[in-house]
């Protein structure tokens, strides 16, 4: 479905290249996540492909189209294959529910059909369905900032399907979400791409919730792919070529005592230990 | 815990602005000998002052009583001639900024169209409404045609570097979000732009509303109709209680849009 070739981004002014010769297959029906350390690169890849951040090398295929070197209507085209979920939501928030729903059609309608918001029945019936699918039924005239954190993020990955799009783009869905919504968010984009064998490329900082989630994970460090693999295979060998240092198997533990975050003062109690127990760089067993 | 090791009883002072102490000490002592010889060169004319005292008073006298009523027509027909330039002009200033401001936001406009538009923005900021003014009224005539050219063009630089700033400081992540589902400049502009800066260019330009009140009754005074004309005639006939009348009119009605301005702010949100 995806296919990156030599793929490499140096931005201007810049000594080290943020992604240099990355080689990535997606199939049908794929979910992977990209893990790494903060400006390992994990965003520009994400960006790369659908050009929101114009590689400088290598190519990016999707399905038998190459994205790299079409101009600018052809681009915008193409994107509209290609939906994408943000960190921090990315809504317009003074826009109601079903507008934030509605700007992932246009692409497909005109300028001044979208402007004076008459989009076609079929976009609008799509919209709907997607809001009952993604459980914010009868939220369509709210305005996008009297939502939660995790309402808002359900609307971003309902303007995303919106596109109809053959690929998701998912740049740290949960970063800015609490435990369990993160959950909760991590499953309905689990769900929603298992039932219409859409593949995705999500972007995590949680390896926990990459393995839960994720069959297969590709870990990036300073640009360049350095594990692509199953997740069952992260172990503390893996995680230190991606991460570098650290004592996993003490955060797995501690991951796995605020598994059910249920009692506030147990999860912040293992955090605080985690912190103050685990030296930086310490050696590994 | 680490922190006793700091030892005890250790004084802190905050760094001084300017680390140099002789710049410092020589800016202290500088700055004041500057002002006070600067001021030794103002040569004033206690006579003129002296002879100038009596009109003042005079005229102070007259705004105790103003008279609204033996030139009220001509105050009237002035306060409407005003206030129609002043609403002609800030739409129009409006509209011809809304190119202006786009252009002018580095994250929306290519180089060549940025540089462009910034200038047109400083080429109109760079002169004081007067100076306009008397080029209109030699260009088009005496009267409020000139004023409204004047007061429109004095507001592109105004609302579209005030509302250029507002584009560049919005948060850039719904942009991309729009650009990412393949929406064409336009629909970016309306779907992630507009919805965000509209409240406060709104308010920007209810601002400009009445800061070209306020310009229509100065720029009156070069010939530029409006309000202006009425006080200047006024004040060349010696008549101060019909200026006073006059200028009175004036506080009140930016009073007024100063308020109506400032609720309407507050409901744009």
């Amino acid at each position: 479905m995806l296919r990156l070739e030599g793929l490499g981004k140096r931005y201007p002014g810049s000594q080290t290249a943020a992604l240099s010769d990355v080689d990535l297959e997606v199939g049908a029906g794929d979910i992977v996540a990209l893990i790494g350390p903060s400006g390992a690169g994990k965003s520009t890849l994400i960006r790369c492909i659908n050009r929101l951040v114009e590689p400088t090398e290598g190519r990016v295929m999707l399905g038998n189209q190459e994205l790299t070197g079409l101009g600018a209507r052809q681009l915008r085209q193409a994107r509209r294959r290609i939906g994408m979920v943000f960190q921090e939501f990315a809504l317009v928030d003074r826009l109601s529910v079903m507008e934030n729903l509605l700007s992932g059609r246009l692409g497909y309608v005109g300028f001044w059909r979208s402007a004076l918001r008459r989009f076609p029945q079929s976009d609008i019936d799509m919209a709907f369905q997607l809001l009952e699918r993604v459980g914010l039924a009868g939220f369509a005239d709210r305005r996008a900032d009297a939502l939660s954190g995790g309402q808002r993020q359900r609307v971003g990955i309902a303007r995303a399907l919106m596109q109809a799009p053959d690929l998701l783009l998912v740049d740290e869905p949960t970063a800015s979400l609490d435990p369990r919504t993160a959950r909760q968010i991590m499953r309905l984009i689990d769900e929603l791409c298992r039932e219409r064998g859409l593949p995705a490329i999500i972007n995590l900082h949680d390896v926990p919730l990459a393995r839960q989630f994720c069959p297969r994970v590709v870990g990036l460090t300073a640009g360049r792919v350095v594990y692509d693999g199953p997740s069952s295979a992260l172990d503390a060998e893996v995680l230190t070529r991606i991460y570098g240092g650290e004592d996993w198997e003490k955060m797995a533990e501690a991951a796995r005592e605020d598994e059910p975050p249920d009692e506030p003062g147990e999860a912040t109690r293992s955090t605080a230990d985690q912190a103050g127990t685990v030296p930086p760089k310490a050696g590994l067993p | 815990m680490n922190r006793a090791t700091a030892a005890a009883g250790m004084t802190w002072r905050r760094p001084p602005v300017i680390a140099n102490p002789w710049l410092r000490r020589g800016l202290f002592i500088g700055v004041p000998l500057y002002l006070f010889v600067a001021l030794g060169t103002l040569e004033i004319n206690w006579a003129r002052v002296m002879a100038g005292m009596p009109r003042a008073l005079e005229f102070l006298a007259a705004l105790a009583s103003p008279d609204f009523v033996s030139r009220a027509d001509q105050i009237i027909d002035g306060v409407l001639e005003s206030l129609t330039m002043t609403l002609v002009s800030t739409f129009l200033g409006f509209l011809l900024s809304v190119p202006v401001a786009l252009g002018a936001a580095r994250n929306l406009a290519p180089v060549p169209v940025y540089l462009t538009c910034r200038a047109i923005i400083a080429i109109s900021r760079s002169f004081q409404e007067i100076i306009i003014a008397i080029l209109f009224v030699a260009m088009l005539g005496f009267g409020p045609l000139a004023g409204v050219a004047t007061l429109a063009f004095a507001s592109i630089g105004f609302i579209a570097k005030l509302a250029a700033e507002e584009i560049e400081a919005m948060n850039p992540r719904p942009l991309e979000a729009i650009r990412a589902t393949g929406g064409s400049w336009l629909q970016r502009v309306q779907w992630a732009v507009q919805p965000q800066v509209l409240p406060r260019v709104a308010g920007i330009t209810l601002y400009r509303l009445d800061i070209n009140f306020r310009e229509s009754a100065i720029i009156g005074i070069v010939g530029a109709g409006g309000i202006g004309a009425t006080l200047n005639t006024a004040f060349d006939r010696y008549e101060f209680e019909t200026a006073a009348a006059i200028l009175l009119v004036i506080i009140v009605i930016v009073l007024a849009a100063e308020y109506t301005s400032g609720w309407l702010r507050g409901r744009l949100r």
